[in-house]
């Protein structure tokens, strides 16, 4: 293959993806960064008046704290009841048919799931009949009807992230139980000679064995859930103290048109991931 | 002992299946709910069909009649399909073709073009909409499907491009040379070589890039805007939610329309559907 031809052929297969990388990715990244130091319609430079607003506006911050509550229960729910059922199903014979079922939510869109659970969480006054299950189950053990979505802030983030996590539980199990079957049996079976009951093994032996695989499926759920923003849009809509950052950039750039004050906020956005990917790619080159 | 192995077995079963409940129970009720009357929806709880499950009187298709028809699922449908079709088609075929170029031709700068393509990966898809919007508006391309498919192509490659090079890089050298040698130009390389060799791979890629675009809302609802004429599945049950907050008849029929695509998907090629979900969980 002579050189000149080899130049057609690099252009002919590269091209069109890096047509598409420069002008949807590369470009608008770029440009996102500078317009969010000008006003709404990008005439104005402003400096820094529209981080100062991502930082210190009450709505923005009432954004940070809840994706904080995200980060902190989705995270240890998912990766906790992913590494739980990974170990659980391991031991009993309808294993492929239990990893179905709580896989199972993954493949259905976060706008169905809202749905899905806002029904769940329907809430009628005390005195009429219930059609919300979740109240049905409360007053069957003598409590009394709760609003769950509009009870904050503890109330209905909680009964948000949980629809998170019921979606992505599923995606963790199949990486852990990946990792835990990937343990030398003779490993555990050495402690349990050892005398060591199923408590010390879980702490001594599994757990050390899966840690890297813990960490990985933690830093995916952390950077999932900055970005978290279909469930709350369709369930509350950031109502009722539950906004979230990703929501809130939404609303700026189209209920309210400010695209200085959405762009920064997108910025702010990728802020919070880099410090996660950097530590993330670290660990992996230390871990070679 | 055998007594407190018993028990052991027993608390392990009782966890397992409570937890197996909390996950299938919600979608249930959603599929019996679809499938009730309006005025039994609103007055008793969907449990209550357990006293006489078998009566077949207490169903009805008319939720759905309604829903498909004048709350505009049926048009969705399509939409979700024409838009979901060509936004899988395309980005996977201009990645096979990048990802092909940059494992087996060797050029000059193409270990950082791929960088700089896999580093892509993590930017989060806000950070582009404002200028891709602007362009857009010039353009005449918001609202359209066109628009919404060039979206997708170009969200889509950095994954694709990744997974596929992962995959052209892991096939032995020595078959490609050969090929080479034997005088097969570049494109037959590629088209007999190449991509038969990655079918599993494509075929992984392909489900969760179609899974991707099937559950999108927040890319439909940034180049479509308001335009009702084009909007998917998801789109029009977020606006169902909005204007028909309280009627669960029809809420629960439009939430299943819009999750039947992804379940046959999932139940039929679970393996490929576990492998590409797998493969593309950092995604946007």
């Amino acid at each position: 293959m002579n050189i000149k031809n080899k130049k057609w052929w690099v252009a002919l297969f590269l091209g069109p993806a890096l047509f598409f990388i420069t002008l949807y990715l590369l470009y608008p990244l770029l440009h996102t960064i500078v317009i969010s130091f000008f006003d709404k319609r990008s005439e104005a430079f402003v400096g820094l008046e529209n981080y100062i607003y991502s930082f210190s506006s009450p709505v923005m911050r009432a954004a940070f704290r809840n994706n904080l509550m995200w980060l902190v229960f989705f995270t240890i729910g998912t990766v906790g009841l992913g590494l739980l059922f990974a170990i659980l199903v391991d031991r009993v014979k309808y294993e492929k048919f239990a990893k179905t079922i709580i896989f199972m939510p993954m493949a259905i869109s976060f706008v169905g799931a809202g749905v899905v659970w806002k029904f769940i969480y329907t809430y009628r006054p005390v005195m009429t009949e219930q059609i919300g299950l979740l109240n049905q189950l409360v007053i069957l053990f003598g409590g009394k009807p709760q609003g769950w979505l509009l009870r904050g802030p503890w109330m209905n983030n909680l009964a948000l992230i949980f629809v998170g996590i019921w979606i992505w539980t599923g995606f963790s199990m199949v990486i852990l139980s990946a990792a835990y079957k990937g343990i030398p049996k003779e490993l555990i079976e050495a402690a349990r000679v050892d005398g060591a009951n199923e408590w010390r093994v879980f702490l001594n032996v599994i757990i050390p064995s899966m840690a890297g695989t813990i960490i990985s499926v933690m830093t995916t759920m952390v950077i999932n859930v900055l970005k978290i923003f279909d469930i709350v849009y369709v369930m509350t809509n950031g109502n009722y103290g539950t906004e979230v950052i990703a929501n809130r950039m939404y609303k700026e750039m189209f209920q309210y048109r400010n695209y200085g004050r959405a762009s920064a906020i997108a910025v702010v956005l990728f802020l919070c991931i880099i410090p996660v990917i950097i530590l993330n790619i670290r660990r992996e080159k230390g871990g070679n | 002992m055998a007594l407190r192995k018993a028990s052991a077995r027993f608390i392990l079963h009782s966890v397992i299946i409570i937890s197996l409940i909390i996950w299938i129970v919600p979608t249930l009720g959603l599929l019996i709910t679809s499938f009730r009357p309006a005025e039994e929806v609103n007055s008793t709880g969907w449990w209550t069909v357990f006293s006489s499950p078998l009566d077949f009187t207490k169903y009805t298709l008319d939720n759905y009649r309604q829903v498909i028809k004048a709350g505009g699922m049926g048009i969705a449908f399509k939409n979700s399909l024409i838009i979901t079709v060509f936004g899988t088609l395309f980005p996977v075929l201009i990645a096979a073709f990048a990802a092909f170029g940059l494992s087996r031709l060797y050029f000059r700068g193409r270990s950082f073009i791929y960088a700089l393509i896999v580093s892509l990966l993590v930017v989060p898809l806000q950070l582009t909409f404002i200028p891709i919007l602007k362009l857009y508006n010039i353009l005449n391309l918001s609202g359209t499907f066109t628009g919404l498919w060039l979206a997708h192509t170009a969200y889509g490659l950095p994954l694709a491009v990744y997974i596929l090079h992962n995959f052209f890089q892991s096939l032995p050298d020595d078959l490609f040379e050969a090929a080479f040698i034997d005088g097969a130009s570049t494109w037959t390389v590629f088209v007999r070589l190449a991509l038969p060799l990655s079918v599993p791979a494509l075929a992984s890629l392909f489900i969760f890039q179609f899974l991707w675009v099937w559950n999108d809302l927040l890319v439909a609802l940034i180049y479509l805007g308001g335009s009702g004429q084009v909007a998917p599945l998801t789109m029009r049950l977020t606006s169902l939610v909005g204007s028909h907050g309280q009627d669960w008849h029809l809420l629960t029929s439009a939430a299943f329309i819009s999750m039947l695509m992804p379940l046959v998907i999932f139940f039929s090629l679970q393996r490929y559907f576990v492998k590409g979900i797998l493969a593309g969980s950092v995604k946007g």
